[in-house]
């Protein structure tokens, strides 16, 4: 079956982003597809290449690059969130005049069309929030 | 249209579990999960209105209840205690999932 994820919430702040990780590994492994992973609201912080936990915490935006590269996940941060997050990619350090970037290479910053996009394409919806 | 219906708020804190059972159909299922698992525990308020759903089947997220120190045994007759592969099946056999966040 063909899901679609949506996150709405941070990495280290909330539980949402571990149960969303836990629910697309798993289908993963059953199977499935994921359409796509949507990074919505204060979720874009899942995107950060910046992140540096401490080495006995869990590294959640690695944990979602790996499991991109292992099954070729789209994982998509939602633009306008982004901005306002100071979530920069060389696109948006280029058109806003900023001096750096931080998303992560596995990650790309879209339009809230690629969610709509993908409930389209996909069988099911699944919110993760607050 | 049967739906998969997810709470992730103690029903002591907010009230999206009230909400979720005053609108679950029969036929479709609520997934408890996150702080959402202690509307599964007998005992408390929440237990009658679990049992009072005609037709609705309700389930927790077995890992999400042993991070709180919830045994199975705490848990309310009927509530089915699942992992996430459970959760992953639920969210594939009902027709959409709603989340109640």
């Amino acid at each position: 079956m063909k899901f679609a994820i949506q996150i709405n919430e941070g990495p280290y702040q909330h539980q949402a982003t571990d149960s969303a990780y836990l629910f697309t590994k798993t289908a993963l492994e059953k199977g499935h597809e994921i359409f796509r992973v949507f990074f919505y609201h204060d979720g874009v912080g899942n995107g950060t290449r910046l992140t540096t936990p401490p080495q006995d915490d869990r590294h959640i935006v690695n944990r979602w690059a790996d499991l991109a590269e292992k099954y070729d996940l789209d994982l998509v941060v939602c633009v306008a969130a982004a901005q306002r997050r100071g979530m920069v990619d060389a696109g948006e350090a280029e058109r806003n005049g900023k001096d750096a970037t931080n998303i992560h290479p596995k990650f790309r910053i879209s339009g809230l069309g690629q969610l709509i996009e993908a409930a389209v394409q996909s069988e099911r919806l699944v919110v993760f929030g607050d | 249209m049967s739906e998969l219906h997810t709470v992730n708020k103690s029903p002591f804190e907010k009230s999206s579990f009230d909400s979720c059972v005053e609108h679950v159909l029969e036929g479709s299922a609520v997934l408890l999960y996150e702080d959402g698992v202690y509307a599964a525990i007998r005992g408390t308020a929440a237990e009658g209105k679990v049992k009072s759903a005609q037709g609705v089947k309700f389930y927790a997220l077995g890992p999400d209840l042993k991070a709180r120190g919830l045994s199975g045994e705490r848990v309310t007759d009927g509530v089915e205690i699942v992992d996430y592969a459970g959760f992953v099946d639920l969210a594939a056999e009902y027709d959409k999932v709603v989340a109640w966040v």
